[in-house]
């Protein structure tokens, strides 16, 4: 990496800063409880849109887990989602009926209030259909895993994006608020990513699973990516570029060992096909606020029709995180 | 006679008064030294907390930085304090904050009592042990380290490359023989008393005031001089990673811990509440005894640095990514690639599978669809025959394939037809094993009912594709187990070969091979091959095959399958 390209990364890092100075002005406070964040907090960071059905299981989910406070950007939602966040003592809540797109699907935002509140916290940004699993999840708090990194001085964690699916139709079982979603979607693919390295940015770029198997099975290039760091020790000069596939400095980019070894880390189970799936898949192509002009949004529309059973043969059942480590899919490096 | 604590304490000042309370509990007194990074205001708070207790003392604070001389200060205040104030202690142990006794403490008395001269320090020579990891072993002793390492790294490495450079050495003191080990130990009061009342102490501290991690060399050193009776090993349980720092312990090694057989562990997660409860208990309570296994704990933290430091062969994913050459093994076992054997023999395939029972796909980088086994258009992990897919990424499709089938060996047919991205990624594997015919796939064409022009064309561009293939196999940078034999070669000694591969995938039975794959009708392949050398379009990779005049005009029994006994 020369000198100018460092410089030229830089120069992009103050871009996406100063971009997220200007969207918080999109965000107005609903309710803002963020006196009560205590030093040692971990903190989760959402954009939510009409996700009220998901919303209690997600909460739950993540207390379980030991985050202490929850800070959520509500995208213009009618399903009264807000009023049950608001609710929430733990909740912080900002609205806009900004452009999502337009905020780089959200980033700017969530870049603005981590830089606001997340200073020198473990922030854990993730979408309210996103489920961190990491090693030791079900005998260990996520505390013991931020102490552990920063005994070891790691402040980036990777957890790459799992879809999760049915088997049968998507609408066979529907969803129920507060349930757990991988009751219904409960299977995956193990074995079936590529991987590429982004030497700009030094990140990995994962494709693959059932959405490139069943939706982009001619045009791989297009699939969407799965690579995430959604766990950073963060510092207000820190920037999110694109969801949270990367970041800026590239550094907190080098979650992967590139001599054999294995770091650790962790999968994000992906409850997206649900029986909700269709009608927000229709919304999302009606609103063109997703990534690419929808691409993805477009290649559901048109097999949705026929609606495909993501289910194969050697799809794979869920049980837990040693499963998802014996598959290769996360690693305990040597967190023991 | 008992046995006293001393305690240096930095965070988790809760669990640091548990533990204390727990050993005095059993009558052992404590000294405890809380670093002296910490808020005067939450000192005192703690002193508080502990007051009502006369067996707990608090010494001077000294700053401890990781690496410099406030540790071994801080033990010495501390050990002073004790000896001074504890007449009744015959052995100090030096502890932290992050310690868990795992056995009842009387039972650390009665064991110590019953060693009353020995001093438990594990004391190495430097030139004997490869334990450290950032590379300065002897040079702790013999450099200058006034820059922080935390701090200041670049400063303290600039300064370590300078001493280097200029061959500045400092003199080590008098009969002094570095000696290194794990910082915790348990030593006796002749021992520890005659270390920190020798009269040359202020030479001995002004040297190890600047030697590099003092507090993993001091004692270490300095028990050498006056113990009677040094037995090295720590009786602190304390597993270190890859970089050198400690492992840590959380509820879920509870039946871990309860096996060993040490007397205290660290490091201990201070938010381990069920470690605490189990452990911290009076006699009575104390879990009932299990077989000691300390080898199982061993076993599972040497395995989580293998795992960080090399990884699980051929595996590729978000957090283990090897670059090239760096693989640890490019793919996870061993599987076979056969090029031509499908093109001669009628029936390659299935024989294949039947004889040595592995799993045998087609042309796998066919350029249609990956020809999976049995026609499967999916196949383990969910990976799909789709060419787009496998093209995308080739190298991944092969190594998630072989991941993927783990415990299963896999066989696949290749050509000059094929994508032909792989060749150098299975060229360099030495899990693959590579048998070639060359030139077999004019078999094919020689069969097929194709305008001659057509053919003429068609071979010649496989015939170049095979040569650039031949090529890679036989460059230096090949690891594979390659065979290449000309069809020629092959054709006249179809068995032999046959079994040195079978042979090598070792899951024949012992048995010799009795039934052969059926070669194809090769009756006019000779001439076929020299109308194409008339067509000036030379194919050589065959070799010599001999050119069926036509002068006997009987036509030949069809030959029979090979048979061997």
């Amino acid at each position: 990496m020369g000198a100018l390209q460092s410089y030229g990364l830089r120069l992009q890092r103050k871009r996406w800063r100063i971009r997220a100075l200007r969207k918080r002005r999109e965000l107005q406070t609903v309710a803002d409880r963020t006196d009560i964040i205590a030093p040692q907090d971990i903190l989760l960071f959402s954009t939510q849109r009409n996700e009220k059905l998901r919303l209690p299981h997600f909460l739950n989910y993540y207390r379980d887990l030991g985050v202490n406070h929850f800070l959520i950007v509500d995208n213009d939602s009618t399903d009264g989602s807000v009023d049950y966040l608001v609710s929430q003592p733990d909740v912080s809540v900002w609205h806009t009926r900004a452009s999502y797109k337009r905020a780089r699907f959200g980033v700017d935002w969530l870049n603005w209030l981590q830089r606001r509140h997340g200073h020198g916290h473990w922030c854990l940004v993730v979408d309210p259909d996103e489920f961190l699993i990491y090693p030791f999840c079900d005998t260990r708090p996520l505390r013991a895993l931020t102490d552990w990194l920063d005994a070891s001085s790691i402040k980036s964690f990777s957890a790459m994006l799992l879809d999760m699916y049915p088997k049968g139709r998507l609408d066979a079982q529907p969803y129920v608020e507060g349930q757990d979603p991988f009751e219904i979607a409960c299977w995956f693919d193990s074995g079936n990513y590529t991987m590429k390295r982004n030497r700009q940015y030094g990140n990995l770029w994962i494709q693959g699973g059932p959405r490139s198997r069943v939706f982009f099975r001619d045009m791989p290039a297009k699939a969407p990516a799965l690579n995430k760091i959604p766990l950073v020790k963060w510092d207000r000069r820190y920037t999110y570029v694109s969801s949270t596939h990367m970041l800026l400095p590239r550094g907190l980019n080098q979650v992967y060992d590139e001599w054999g070894g294995e770091k650790a880390s962790g999968v994000l189970l992906h409850a997206k096909f649900l029986d909700t799936f269709s009608a927000k898949a229709a919304e999302e192509l009606e609103r063109k606020q997703h990534y690419a002009a929808s691409v993805e949004y477009r290649a559901y529309a048109q097999s949705l029709k026929d609606d495909p059973d993501l289910w194969c043969k050697w799809s794979e059942k869920y049980i837990n995180w040693r499963q998802l480590e014996i598959l290769g899919l996360m690693s305990k490096g040597n967190w023991a | 006679m008992t046995v006293g604590i001393v305690m240096l304490v930095h965070t988790a000042l809760n669990r640091a008064e548990q533990v204390a309370r727990h050993w005095t509990a059993s009558g052992c007194p404590v000294v405890i030294h809380v670093d002296g990074n910490v808020a005067n205001r939450t000192f005192r708070a703690f002193r508080e907390t502990l007051s009502d207790d006369q067996r707990i003392l608090f010494s001077r604070r000294h700053r401890c930085e990781w690496g410099t001389w406030g540790i071994v200060a801080a033990s010495q205040s501390a050990s002073e304090m004790m000896l001074e104030h504890f007449p009744e202690v015959s052995h100090v142990y030096l502890a932290s904050g992050a310690c868990l006794p795992l056995r009842p403490v009387q039972e650390l008395i009665d064991y110590l009592a019953a060693r009353p001269r020995t001093d438990f320090i594990e004391s190495a020579t430097t030139a004997d042990v490869p334990w450290t990891v950032d590379g300065l072993d002897e040079e702790r002793f013999t450099l200058r380290f006034p820059f922080s390492w935390k701090k200041n790294r670049y400063l303290f490495d600039r300064y370590v490359e300078l001493q280097r450079r200029l061959g500045l050495k400092r003199k080590i003191p008098n009969g002094l023989v570095p000696h290194m080990g794990s910082q915790w130990w348990c030593l006796t009061r002749q021992t520890l008393s005659a270390i920190l009342q020798d009269p040359e102490r202020e030479t001995h501290d002004r040297y190890f005031r600047k030697v590099w991690i003092p507090d993993e060399s001091y004692y270490q050193t300095l028990s050498r001089l006056y113990s009677s009776n040094i037995e090295s090993r720590s009786l602190t349980l304390s597993k270190f990673d890859f970089q050198g720092k400690p492992h840590i312990f959380y509820d879920d090694h509870l039946q871990l811990l309860r096996r060993s057989d040490c007397f205290v562990a660290r490091k201990i997660w201070p938010h381990a509440e069920r470690l605490y409860q189990a452990f911290l208990t009076d006699g009575s309570g104390a879990m009932k005894k299990t077989e000691p296994n300390p080898g199982k704990i061993d076993r599972i933290f040497a395995k989580a640095v293998e795992r960080r430091t090399r990884g699980r062969p051929g595996l590729y994913m978000q957090s283990r990514f090897p670059n090239h050459d760096w693989e640890n093994g490019i793919t996870c076992s061993q599987y076979s690639v056969f090029q031509g054997f499908s093109e001669l023999f009628e029936n390659f395939e299935p024989w294949l599978a039947k004889i040595t029972g592995t799993r045998v796909h087609g042309h796998l980088f066919a350029l249609e669809r990956a020809e999976l086994a049995g026609g499967q258009t999916i196949i383990n992990g969910a990976l799909c025959d789709s060419a787009a897919k496998r093209d995308y990424d080739p190298q991944a499709f092969l190594t998630s394939l072989i991941w993927n089938t783990r415990g299963e060996r896999q066989c696949f047919q290749f050509g000059p037809g094929d994508n032909q991205d792989i060749n150098w990624m299975i060229a360099r594997d030495p899990n693959a094993q590579v048998s070639v015919i060359s030139g077999a796939w004019a078999v094919p064409l020689f069969r097929s009912n194709r305008n001659f022009a057509d053919l003429r064309k068609e071979a010649a561009r496989l015939q170049k594709i095979e040569s650039e293939h031949l090529n890679i196999l036989r460059s230096p940078y090949s690891k594979a187990r390659i065979r290449i034999w000309t069809m020629a070669e092959f054709v006249e000694a179809p068995m032999e070969p046959l079994q040195t591969i079978l042979d090598e995938i070792g899951q024949v039975s012992p048995r010799r091979l009795t039934e052969a794959p059926t070669m194809v009708n090769l009756e006019g392949f000779g001439q076929f091959l020299q109308n194409l050398k008339n067509q000036g379009m030379h194919p050589y990779l065959m070799g010599d095959f001999p050119v069926d005049r036509g002068l006997s005009d009987a036509p030949k029994p069809a030959r029979k399958p090979y048979l061997m006994r």
